[in-house]
């Protein structure tokens, strides 16, 4: 018995990243092939510079590739329309949002303009989801309160309501445990893990955080100077792939605490 | 209910205007002519003729200046955006000084027959659509709404310059024309041209109608709005167009009126606090009526034969309010 193969939502195919200049392309990492599963977590972690955020951009139509392809759900992301492309990929962004006057509410309300009408009334369908993308969070008590009021650990709950509302079978998150305490990095991942394991969205998140990612994550894309790997976390451990992370004159790799460490 | 008591004062507002002005005219005779009585001639006339027209006008000004600076906020998300960021201001006072200033310079005897009334509104019409035509040219091109922002300013600074080098050629008349032009008035037009003026403001609406859920979806920042299936640079083009139909022909029909688009939307985001452009919108429009209809009530000096540039008026009572609201609240809803 073969396990059941589960639905691919977003895979890439020889895909290279980087930006175009004028006579020669800037190639930052190249023949990438990764799958994501349907309800799965998976962390994306690398050193600063490697090319994490470029790859995200990437992966979401902010940039294109310099080469190969990226699918989601099976169809290249190059053909879908903006608004296609928002019913089946939302994201959570380090940048601050605009306006902090809106109530929880209503951000999280602004995850359905996808479905709205024209001047974006929400349907009692709508406000269902909103609600219970609000409860998945667990923030309905904060649903009243300006965004103003609430601190960072609040409000990066608040944005991941928000693409909950949604309704999208990919999230991305980029480095969503920047600015929190330690605590609330732990926190935040593991909502990321129950919300993936229950409501059976693929949720890609980029990290710093490789230890919890480690703990938490079903699946690793490791990115490092040579290559892109991608595998469960326990075989990427035997595999000595982290060692490969970073430049082993600081900190090296221990395969049974599956932590870094200082150099004595 | 908000709504229904700022509706409410808009009325209020509308009669009080109507029924103030250098001659007293008694309210029961303001009534018999608004409902169409025989009342004495000359009363008849000021009213229908002269208050009335401007009293619209001065809705059509507050309303219009307030949305289209609510929009060029929420677009630029700067406080200190106003409809005229765009350079539609300078771009109406480079046409201006050209007709008024520059035909001694550039022909001479032209001058009489250039100056005259239709002809600044052409001018001020032909100079912010001039400006604004590169601008939308711009705001296809570049992917930050900022340097739209900054390339709006520096035409303001371009157009002053050439203000300032036509202005220092210009004989005491021509600059005295000039400057008139600059106070704003709302009292110098007659049915037909607030016909026109309210033509256009009704598209210019429209389209800021339009562009409520694209508003709120700014909220979020520019990277968001994309997110969620907002074609940006589409949706850039038309609030552009909606300011520059409003704020363009509100200027040139009645004068740069400052002030009023930059305030009235922070005003009403302090008494509505909140940043849903779906009760923004018209609580901005509403508010913008009253604030244009008491001010030109002011400047009327009612009972005398003195009026005060609107210009002057609504910064005089605008800026206190705004001050006021902001320290009292102590927080600034934005």
């Amino acid at each position: 018995m073969t396990k059941d193969k589960q639905h691919i939502i977003l895979k890439t195919e020889n895909l290279a990243i980087g930006y175009k200049s004028k006579d020669s392309n800037n190639v930052v990492a190249s023949n990438i092939n990764i799958e994501l599963e349907q309800g799965k977590l998976v962390g994306l972690i690398g050193a600063n510079g490697i090319g994490k955020s470029t790859l995200l951009k990437t992966l979401t139509k902010v940039q294109n590739p310099l080469q190969g392809d990226v699918y989601l759900n099976n169809q290249d992301i190059s053909k879908y329309s903006a608004l296609e492309l928002a019913k089946v990929l939302s994201l959570v962004l380090t940048e601050p949002i605009a306006s902090k006057n809106l109530s929880v509410f209503e951000l999280v309300a602004l995850g359905r303009q996808p479905y709205t009408n024209w001047i974006g009334n929400l349907s009692k369908h709508d406000i269902a989801i909103v609600n219970n993308a609000l409860e998945q969070t667990n923030i309905s008590e904060l649903k009243q309160k300006k965004c103003f009021e609430l601190s960072d650990g609040q409000l990066q709950k608040v944005m991941i309501s928000r693409a909950l509302a949604q309704d999208t079978d990919l999230i991305i998150l980029d480095e969503p445990t920047t600015h929190l305490d330690m605590y609330h990095k732990a926190y935040i991942l593991k909502l990321l893990q129950r919300l993936a394991k229950d409501t059976g969205k693929t949720i890609l998140f980029s990290s710093h955080e490789i230890d919890l990612a480690i703990q938490l994550c079903d699946t690793l894309i490791v990115m490092t100077e040579t290559e892109v790997v991608s595998d469960e976390p326990c075989n990427l451990i035997s595999k000595g792939t982290f060692n490969a992370l970073f430049p082993e004159d600081l900190i090296s790799f221990d395969k049974i605490t599956g932590r870094f460490k200082v150099n004595k | 209910m908000a709504f229904i008591a700022l509706i409410v004062l808009v009325l209020l507002c509308f009669f009080i205007n109507i029924s103030l002005g250098s001659l007293s005219i008694p309210n029961k005779a303001i009534f018999n002519i608004l409902l169409g009585n025989n009342e004495n001639i000359s009363w008849h006339h000021i009213i229908i003729d002269y208050r009335l027209p401007k009293a619209v006008t001065a809705i059509i000004v507050g309303s219009g200046l307030g949305v289209s600076g609510l929009m060029m906020q929420t677009l630029f998300r700067n406080p200190l955006a106003g409809p005229f960021v765009l350079g539609i201001t300078s771009g109406a006072s480079l046409g201006v000084a050209i007709i008024t200033m520059g035909a001694s310079i550039l022909g001479g005897t032209l001058l009489g027959i250039l100056a005259s009334k239709w002809s600044i509104v052409i001018a001020a019409t032909f100079g912010s659509f001039l400006v604004l035509l590169v601008v939308l040219i711009v705001s296809t091109r570049v992917r930050d709404s900022m340097a739209i922002l900054i390339i709006g300013l520096m035409f303001g600074s371009i157009s002053t310059a050439v203000v300032n080098v036509l202005s220092y050629f210009s004989s005491a008349e021509e600059l005295q024309q000039y400057f008139f032009w600059g106070f704003g008035s709302l009292g110098n037009l007659s049915w037909n041209e607030v016909f026109i003026l309210f033509l256009i403001y009704a598209i210019g609406l429209l389209f800021s109608l339009t562009s409520v859920k694209t508003l709120n979806t700014l909220l979020l920042g520019e990277n968001y709005a994309i997110s969620l299936g907002l074609n940006i640079k589409k949706s850039r083009f038309i609030i552009i167009i909606a300011t520059s139909l409003l704020a363009g022909t509100i200027t040139a029909f009645t004068g740069p009126i400052a002030f009023i688009g930059l305030a009235i939307p922070h005003i009403t985001r302090q008494v509505f606090n909140t940043s849903n452009h779906k009760i923004l919108l018209p609580a901005v429009f509403l508010s913008g009526a009253i604030v244009m209809l008491i001010c030109d009530s002011i400047s009327q000096l009612p009972n005398s034969d003195y009026t005060l540039p609107i210009n002057a008026i609504t910064s005089l009572v605008g800026a206190p309010v705004v001050i006021w609201l902001l320290v009292r609240k102590r927080k600034m809803v934005f």
